[in-house]
């Protein structure tokens, strides 16, 4: 087997939903050690949000539970028992890396924030991930993905033509985006980190506001407003969203070698000799005009067709594309971005791995996402110790 | 100045536009020192005169854009068509850690840059190539940006209006690219650190962004189900939408997941068509979320956007406003965490800058300085890290191989 990239770090993930179990599934698929920390019966709330097989719930069957936590050890763990507080200070002792997503002050309410772990463990390193961060007059608001969307700006820097239809935009982007969001800026930090801690052997706390993940990746856009209090309106390129015989495609002809390229895909319509069309300004300028006749074409042709002919030509353009497609597309295949893999309840199933080929230290699977409980034996006796006479009064007791 | 996690990394960055430049700008927020390769001869295109910009802007070194997506780095200008620049950029490369590039896939070969060639001269380099749809395949070649990420990673097709187009959203698709390249980076350093390894990482931004919706897949892998687009509803919870609210404009966004929470905000609406049957618990609600919006916003209509807010977030219900940029700008939270950094440049004049999105407790990041000039640090680097004279450098310069 291949060596692993963060092989021998060892993390404790006492996180639910998407956000805090995403950074955990970025780590664990590089090689670390994740013990997902879960709280008994029901564990992680993932488990009960679908899509399940043939939509019938499922704990052990969720495809996001299944999806963003492969490659992790489960444990169960009650920390409202001052037995479940002592077995996890024992974790976080022997840890590199603490994630949590409890609310702010939460953690501390059990002593097992960042200040009473590192007294035990000063080379650890604790990841807070919530929605507004750890300070700050919206610290304990609660907010789903629906709310840090909206309140981030995202929906209103979508762009719509025309100016009226501007309602259309107002919406989430969909597959809880914005959740993994957060738990990818929490990855980058964490990383960092552990990067920092080979050089200085002290751990940290980092603070991950989810709203400011979001909003970080609006960054040119909250500068235009920070430091312009009444920018005009953004007037939309030419292109983009254009109508297809069977979709939409996309395309971004901003360069004018770009758009000379489009022309020629379009068989270089006489209207394109027109100063309007002179370069990105102008055509902005006159995109009632343009932009209609660049429809009409789109319109007569198929999605991948223009795709691949578009692109032989140098047009950015791409088809806009359904999970089924996706999963279908020979590019995709060929790249080895899904992989098959066998679930004890789940069954086989196709899953996206990662966007990154890393020459030295590829995603691998070592195993599915954890069942509920999985590793309580492996982890409580294994790691920490306990005889299996405990591990079973600690079933009894509801410690576990 | 405390110290950044990233201390003593270097950066050699031949990437451009959004995606790329973003990557390096999280690494240099972390402390490392990240050398940005340009040339007159080939522009970043957020340097040049766009729709982005506005038609007013005077030169590449006045573009916000660019000055954004690239504080706290250095510029080295480098014409790399000629084969004495590229000579120069390897022996950048010998003194460096990690070289990115988002340039077309062949591009670095054509130029005797690629991993190989820098890993004769630097062999435990780490490099990351980022492109549209990856380094291999039969569509390696091909371009995009941005939007056609959205539309090719499956985001898109589920974002928008039931019975409304897709949406390929923002910028923001290539900023999440960046991010993903900043972690597998990070991921390679930390790997090189203990085992001395180098490594080619080869990303394609479109799995990028279907990475972030993972779980939809595995909806279409179970059922060969393709979701599609369903507004602001959410496939659980409902009530899960934005309401109008008091004032011109302005919209909450309220999402209740649970019986604890209708209950809360049942008895905060007060109104008592809200008791009927066909709200009592959430599968009834979710069935009749056609009738319920309306009510709640009914509510919402007569009610600012701050009062909603408050009144729900005290009982513990998720309600938030729709915030755009003017809002955002002056929001109470961001101003107290301090999201904005004046940078003083010298030809944009002082400018307010998004800062870092961690909050580190000992190793903060931080901007090191704002966006650079054109060839700003062809000095620092030439002379200070190569060792070469002024006469050469002089000679570079009217060779046009620094230019």
């Amino acid at each position: 087997m291949a060596e692993t990239a963060l092989d021998g770090v060892r993390v404790i993930e006492y996180c639910q939903m998407i956000s805090g179990p995403y950074c955990g599934k970025l780590l664990a698929d590089l090689g670390a050690e994740v013990i997902k920390v879960e709280e008994p019966p029901a564990g992680d709330a993932a488990r009960a949000r679908g899509p399940f097989p043939s939509d019938v719930p499922h704990p052990e069957k969720s495809g996001l539970f299944l999806y963003l936590n492969t490659n992790k050890l489960g444990v169960t763990l009650n920390l409202s028992t001052a037995s479940g507080r002592q077995v996890f200070q024992r974790l976080a002792e022997q840890a590199d890396v603490l994630i949590e997503d409890r609310p702010p002050g939460e953690m501390a309410k059990l002593g097992l924030d960042y200040a009473s772990l590192s007294a035990i463990n000063p080379r650890l390193i604790v990841t807070s991930i919530t929605p507004f961060g750890q300070t700050g007059p919206y610290r304990d608001y609660k907010s789903y993905h629906l709310n840090l969307y909206h309140a981030s700006g995202h929906s209103s820097f979508f762009y719509v033509a025309p100016q009226e239809r501007r309602e259309e935009s107002l919406v989430v982007a969909g597959g809880e985006v914005g959740d993994y969001d957060g738990g990818l800026a929490a990855a980058v930090a964490t990383l960092a980190a552990l990067f920092a801690r080979l050089a200085t052997g002290q751990g940290q706390h980092i603070d991950i506001s989810k709203f400011e993940a979001l909003l970080a990746l609006e960054r040119v856009a909250v500068a235009l407003f920070a430091n312009m209090p009444d920018p005009p309106p953004w007037p939309g390129m030419v292109g983009g969203l254009m109508p297809c015989r069977d979709g939409y495609v996309v395309v971004t002809p901003v360069q004018s070698h770009q758009w000379q390229a489009l022309m020629e895909l379009m068989g270089n319509p006489a209207w394109a000799q027109d100063e309007k069309c002179h370069d990105e300004l102008t055509r902005a300028q006159h995109r009632d005009k343009i932009q209609p006749l660049l429809e009409e074409w789109s319109a007569q042709h198929d999605k991948e067709d223009l795709y691949h002919k578009g692109q032989a030509l140098g047009v950015p353009i791409g088809p806009v594309r359904t999970v089924a497609e996706i999963t279908h597309w020979p590019q995709a295949r060929q790249r080895g971005f899904f992989a098959h893999l066998d679930h004890p309840q789940a069954g086989r199933l196709e899953y996206p791995t990662a966007a990154y080929r890393m020459s030295e230290t590829p995603w691998r699977v070592e195993r599915t996402a954890p069942l509920l409980g999985e590793h309580n034996e492996q982890v409580y006796c294994g790691r920490l110790g306990y005889s299996r006479e405990q591990l079973a009064r600690m079933a009894a007791d509801g410690t576990i | 100045m405390t110290t950044g996690p990233l201390e003593g990394v270097r950066i050699l960055d031949f990437t451009w536009a959004w995606a790329g430049p973003h990557a390096t700008l999280l690494l240099s927020f972390l402390g490392a020192e990240v050398i940005k390769v340009e040339s007159h001869h080939r522009l970043d295109h957020t340097r040049l005169r766009s729709l982005m910009t506005g038609p007013t802007m005077t030169s590449p070194d006045h573009s916000v854009i660019f000055h954004d997506l690239n504080v706290g780095k250095l510029s080295l200008t480098l014409n790399l068509s000629q084969p004495k620049a590229v000579e120069i950029a390897k022996r950048v490369a010998q003194i460096s850690d990690v070289v990115t590039e988002n340039m077309r896939p062949g591009v670095m070969e054509r130029l005797g840059l690629s991993y190989d060639d820098l890993k004769t001269v630097k062999p435990d380099i780490i490099m990351l190539s980022s492109s549209a749809v990856g380094a291999t395949g039969p569509e390696r070649a091909y371009a995009g940006y941005a939007p056609t990420f959205a539309a090719m990673s499956g985001l898109a097709h589920i974002t928008g209006h039931a019975d409304g187009p897709p949406m390929p959203l923002s910028g923001a698709v290539d900023l999440r690219v960046g991010t993903t390249s900043a972690f597998a980076i990070l991921a390679a350093l930390y790997y090189r650190a203990r085992t001395g390894k180098g490594q080619h990482i080869d990303l394609s931004s479109t799995e990028a962004a279907s990475a972030l919706i993972g779980h939809t897949f595995m909806d279409y892998s179970m059922n060969s189900r393709v979701q599609t687009r369903m507004g602001n509803h959410d496939h659980m919870m409902a009530p899960h939408n934005s309401y109008r609210c008091l004032g011109e404009d302005k919209r909450v966004t309220i999402a209740v997941a649970s019986q604890e929470e209708w209950d809360a905000l049942r008895r905060v609406v007060g109104d008592s068509r809200l008791d009927d049957e066909r709200f009592a618990d959430a599968s009834s609600r979710w069935q009749n979320q056609e009738a319920l919006d309306p009510l709640i916003g009914e509510w919402t209509a007569s009610h600012s956007q701050e009062e909603i807010t408050q009144a729900l977030q005290k009982v513990g219900v998720a309600a938030m406003p729709l915030l755009d940029g003017r809002a955002l700008v002056r929001d109470a939270h961001l101003r107290e965490r301090g999201i904005l950094e004046p940078m003083q440049c010298p030809l944009i004049g002082e400018r307010l800058t998004l800062s870092p999105p961690w909050r580190f407790s000992r190793t903060p990041a931080q901007i090191r300085r704002p966006g650079p000039l054109l060839g700003e640090h062809n000095q620092y680097v030439l002379g200070e890290l190569l060792g070469m004279s002024s006469d050469e450098i002089e000679r570079l310069v009217a060779e046009e191989v620094l230019y």
